[in-house]
């Protein structure tokens, strides 16, 4: 056993041993996504635009060479934490980006604070993220802008009784909060707030119970992937032959998995930033090298929320002059441009994203589905802190 | 509220079929079997690899699956099982778990971390609506307790009625008493092994358009065929058939009636079944 | 003659106790990484921590023979004990510490009471029941524990005064590491006390060490009171050291995660589960810097090898050929 212990010891010791290269000339930027686990699809997606980007924008930004470190987050803030930390004080990043899951961003908020480096928020869409930490800017969005866009789209178009069925998480429940206060503004009326187990296996009672209440729509929030489900279900339920709508934030008709869903989806009408299918050449631009690049997948919103983030990153670092710290935040407030989602820009006092809503209709276009925009609400900005 | 009866009992009956090979392995081989998830993903997948490149048809896809993944686990268990029957419990945890993490991570490389939609025949997809919308039975569901009431009632025949299903009786109950008669423990064991690897195959691909399906396919339902492997006993059939019911009745309706509660049921009803039988709710004294 | 040979037999029973000169230069060495390599300092930090966590678990399965999937539940409520004393009764890093281990082996306590029938697979579930039924706890009363996006606000008090927990984490990594040698200190001399060798027996053989009287309820309860403690400190000190809680400690992965390292490591032995993390976690980082996507394909083939060429052997290399 001693000689066990001994040997452990020495193993222990040589293993630690290794020491970090540190190069002036580089701009370092850490990339923390979820690569396993149930959200990798989102981990895949946000990859690939950013590689995308670097692609298409070369890898120089400021004189400096830009190398992007990618590290999986394992959906634990501690560790995700710890990783930042790492990022920030062995490989001295001068900006970190990603973050899948409220609960990570939140977690690595002081350490954009204390160590004064700008994080990027290319997914995460609670409304409070931002406002944990001076530091933080979000391209992706936010759950309460497309609820209240949709809250105010349904009472125009004869959706008078909704029920609303959210799964029971961050994003969830501001998803749930802000169409229901918005919708009841608005003089329609929610009967039922449902929230569905992250856990859940079946979304059967759920939607019986939504059937059972007979309301003119409802309401649905779910993480990407848990979409093709509810679909599936709503159809075999016979929700839709009971004149139910199906009505919901983008999540539901992501355009990752949308083709597959088949017949089930056409007709549901959703609000969102982005759709695959947006008429710009921008965006045509982008779907094309996307899709080229990456086998035929399809970006969807989690994409155009990296591709973005990029972008204000490199515009950021150009106008820093490759410096960090506050100099590279001050420059990515307030940037204003045309993404492919369509014009959005960084509120200079929120940090928060500010874009177009579109209300959408899934359809065919030339034999595959797409969230057709038929509906544009300009420059919304986040209502969880118009508050 | 029938028609939420009715979906429970379909959940339930899926979850017996996977979770029933799980239980004949622990009761027979002693065995615990952390990656028999990864059986079941395995049928899925290859159900939708064969509907959505080869355009094979649903119903051909089931007994594929079951055959295919049948065949893949008596190769395993030749190669790599069978040295661990004899090793302590937690190494037999470490190796499935390994086993799990290994195909998960495959998969996912092979196929992508999306979801997998699969398009049913039409026949099965519609819905029969009676005594005036009490008992709504979706198409897809009645299949499935059809599916699920047929192997039930073959499982059972093949144990009460055939010699095969005395050798494997016998094994279980003491299988070195069994080896002592003359039986070829080997074989049963590979035997059941297989089928009970196919059955999860079937499972797999009968409950990918209702449970979802994606790489983490396995361990995400692990928790489920434990629990019904732990209430139900490993010394039958009708154990397990049983606490998947219940399981299924006591989820799908709980959370119709009490949504807030949603997965606290489940637990808590595993944990006073469990705390009142220790050893599971239907065990036959004797053996081990 | 007599006194010779009970002389001899008695240094004989008392030689584990010793403490070995391999065992000064580990723990020496492991005091010095966060100051000898302070890039690494977190590393050593969480490493430390779930060392702690790890040797909680020991205690149980090890020691007391019981198999608990569910073990975070533990690590899970003395992280939510420790946050919340810090966020809203007083910021002092030690007094939380103290008050999320007492509340934790009052939980432990508690839990004893559902382990002491049925068989392993039993005792499997229960535990995870339990780990499960708490972690839909904390996500319902989201007013107290902030929900699925974590409990924040947590602002740690400078340590003993006057050591604030900076962004090297050294001072993290020093006070979780103390807590670790001063939890394995007492753990080792109770190991080798006659209640340890009491609990023992009552791992070996139940029926046996009932025939001769001992309690076996009783130990088991003592003894799983006492690892809810343990790992009730390590879930503090995650808390404190990160300044952050979540749901997921009470995760079945950290539960599986902190059981295969105890595997890995050595079951049984004070040390297995110390070196398992250590390696473990070392494993992890080492492979996700090399794939992020896929390194739980290798983490799993590193499993499946290790078991099929046989445990003990891994830290052998020697032996590795032979038959």
């Amino acid at each position: 056993m001693q000689k066990r212990l001994f040997l452990s010891s020495l193993a222990v010791a040589a293993a630690i041993c290794s020491t970090p290269t540190m190069a002036q000339d580089k701009f370092k930027i850490g990339l923390i996504l979820p690569m396993t686990g149930p959200f990798a699809s989102t981990g895949k997606q946000i990859e690939a635009a950013v590689k995308l980007y670097m692609a298409q924008n070369g890898d120089m930004v400021a004189g400096k060479k830009v190398e992007l470190i990618v590290k999986d987050d394992t959906s634990a803030p501690d560790v995700t934490k710890r990783i930042a930390q790492e990022l920030v004080v062995n490989e001295k990043v001068s900006v970190l980006a990603g973050f899948g899951l409220t609960p990570l961003a939140l977690a690595t908020a002081p350490i954009a604070t204390q160590s004064k480096t700008p994080l990027v928020v290319m997914a995460a869409a609670t409304s409070s993220i931002t406002e944990a930490s001076p530091f933080i800017v979000r391209t992706s969005f936010t759950l309460p802008q497309a609820a209240v866009g949709l809250a105010d789209w349904a009472p125009k178009n004869n959706i008078k009784k909704v029920v609303s069925l959210v799964s029971d998480y961050g994003p969830g429940i501001d998803a749930e909060k802000y169409f229901k206060d918005r919708f009841t503004f608005n003089g329609g009326q929610v009967v039922e707030t449902l929230r569905v187990p992250m856990r859940n296996p079946d979304f059967a009672p759920f939607l019986q119970k939504v059937r059972d209440a007979k309301p003119d729509a409802v309401y649905v929030f779910v993480p990407s992937g848990a979409g093709a489900a509810l679909m599936k279900q709503f159809a075999e339920r016979g929700l839709d032959k009971a004149g139910i709508r199906l009505i919901g934030t983008g999540d539901v008709t992501d355009d990752d998995i949308l083709n597959a869903m088949g017949d089930v989806a056409l007709g549901v009408t959703t609000s969102h930033h982005y759709s695959a299918s947006h008429n710009s050449p921008l965006n045509k631009k982008f779907v094309e090298a996307f899709t080229k690049a990456n086998a035929g997948l399809r970006p969807n919103f989690m994409a155009v929320g990296g591709y973005d983030g990029m972008r204000v990153i490199y515009e950021a670092a150009k106008a820093s002059k490759g410096a960090g710290g506050q100099a590279l935040l001050d420059a990515m407030k307030g940037q204003v441009f045309e993404s492919p989602r369509g014009p959005m820009f960084i509120d200079a006092q929120t940090r928060d994203v500010v874009h177009n809503i579109y209300i959408r209709k899934v359809e065919r276009v030339g034999g595959q589905l797409f969230n057709q925009e038929f509906e544009t609400i300009k420059d919304v900005k986040d209502p969880g802190k118009t508050r | 509220m029938l028609t939420i009866l009715f979906d429970g009992i379909a959940y339930g009956m899926l979850l017996f079929i996977l979770a029933v090979g799980l239980s004949v392995t622990m009761g027979l081989m002693n065995f615990i079997n952390l990656a028999h998830g990864a059986f079941a993903m395995a049928g899925g997948y290859l159900t939708v690899v064969l509907m959505q490149r080869f355009g094979v048809p649903f119903l051909i896809c089931l007994p594929l699956a079951f055959l295919a993944t049948g065949f893949l686990g008596a190769i395993m268990e030749r190669s790599l099982y069978r040295p661990m029957y004899a090793k302590p419990h937690l190494d037999q945890v470490l190796f499935s778990i390994g086993l799990a993490f290994m195909s998960v991570s495959a998969i996912d490389y092979f196929m992508g971390s999306q979801q997998q939609i699969m398009q049913l025949p039409d026949m099965l997809k519609g819905r029969t609506e009676i005594w005036d919308g009490a008992l709504g039975m979706g198409h897809y569901r009645l299949f499935i307790i059809a599916i699920c009431a047929a192997l039930t009632l073959a499982l059972q025949y093949v144990l009460a009625k055939t010699t095969f299903g005395s050798r494997l009786r016998a094994s279980v109950d003491d299988s070195r008493v069994a080896a002592g008669l003359g039986i070829n423990v080997n074989s049963v064991f590979a035997i059941t092994f297989a089928v009970g690897s196919g059955l999860a195959g079937l499972g797999g691909a009968l409950g990918a358009e209702v449970l979802g399906l994606d790489p983490t396919f396995p361990l995400k339902f692990m928790v489920y065929f434990l629990i019904v492997v732990a209430v139900g006993g490993t010394s039958s059939i009708t154990g397990p058939l049983l606490a998947a019911l219940l399981l299924g009745i006591a989820d799908v309706p709980g959370k119709y009636y009490v949504p807030k509660l949603g997965a606290f049921i489940v637990y808590s009803l595993m944990l006073l079944i469990l705390l009142w039988r220790p050893q599971g709710l239907f065990v036959r004294k004797g053996g081990h | 003659m007599q006194a010779e040979s009970h002389q001899r037999l008695q240094s004989s029973l008392l030689q584990p106790a010793r403490w070995k000169w391999a065992e000064f230069l580990f723990w020496g060495l492991v005091f010095l990484a966060p100051w000898v390599l302070p890039s690494h300092a977190l590393m050593v930090n969480e490493m430390a921590i779930v060392a702690l966590f790890a040797l909680s678990l020991d205690l149980v399965l090890g020691y007391a023979g019981i198999v608990s999937l569910g073990h975070a539940v533990f690590l899970g409520f003395g992280a939510y004990s420790a946050a919340l004393f810090a966020k809203h009764i007083m910021p002092d890093p030690l007094v939380g510490l103290c008050f999320a281990m007492v509340t934790t082996s009052c939980l432990g306590a508690l839990c004893a009471l559902t382990i002491l029938r049925g068989s392993d697979l039993t005792r499997l579930m229960v535990t995870l029941g339990m780990a499960l039924i708490l972690l839909e706890l904390a996500n319902k009363l989201d007013w107290l524990t902030g929900g699925s996006d974590g409990l924040q606000g947590v602002l740690m008090g400078p340590l003993l005064g006057r050591f604030e927990f900076d962004l090297m984490g050294q001072t993290a990594a020093t006070y979780s590491l103390t807590i670790l040698f001063t939890s394995f200190f007492f753990v080792r001399h109770w190991v080798h006390s006659p209640l340890g060798a009491t609990v023992k027996a009552v791992r070996d053989n139940r029926l046996r060490a009932m025939a001769i009287g001992i309690n076996v309820n009783a130990r088991l309860a003592v003894v799983y009171g006492a690892a809810a403690c343990l790992a009730g400190a390590a879930g503090a000190l995650m808390a404190q050291t990160t300044g952050f809680a979540s749901l997921d400690v009470f995760a079945l992965d950290r539960s599986a995660d902190v059981m295969l390292m105890l595997v890995i490591g050595g079951v049984g032995w004070l040390y297995g589960g110390v070196l398992g993390a250590v390696a473990f976690k070392l494993m992890h980082d080492v492979i996700a810097g090399i794939t992020p996507q896929y390194w739980t394909f290798w983490i799993g083939l590193f499993l499946v090898v290790l078991v099929l060429v046989g445990r003990e052997r891994l830290l052998k290399p020697w032996t590795w050929w032979r038959s």
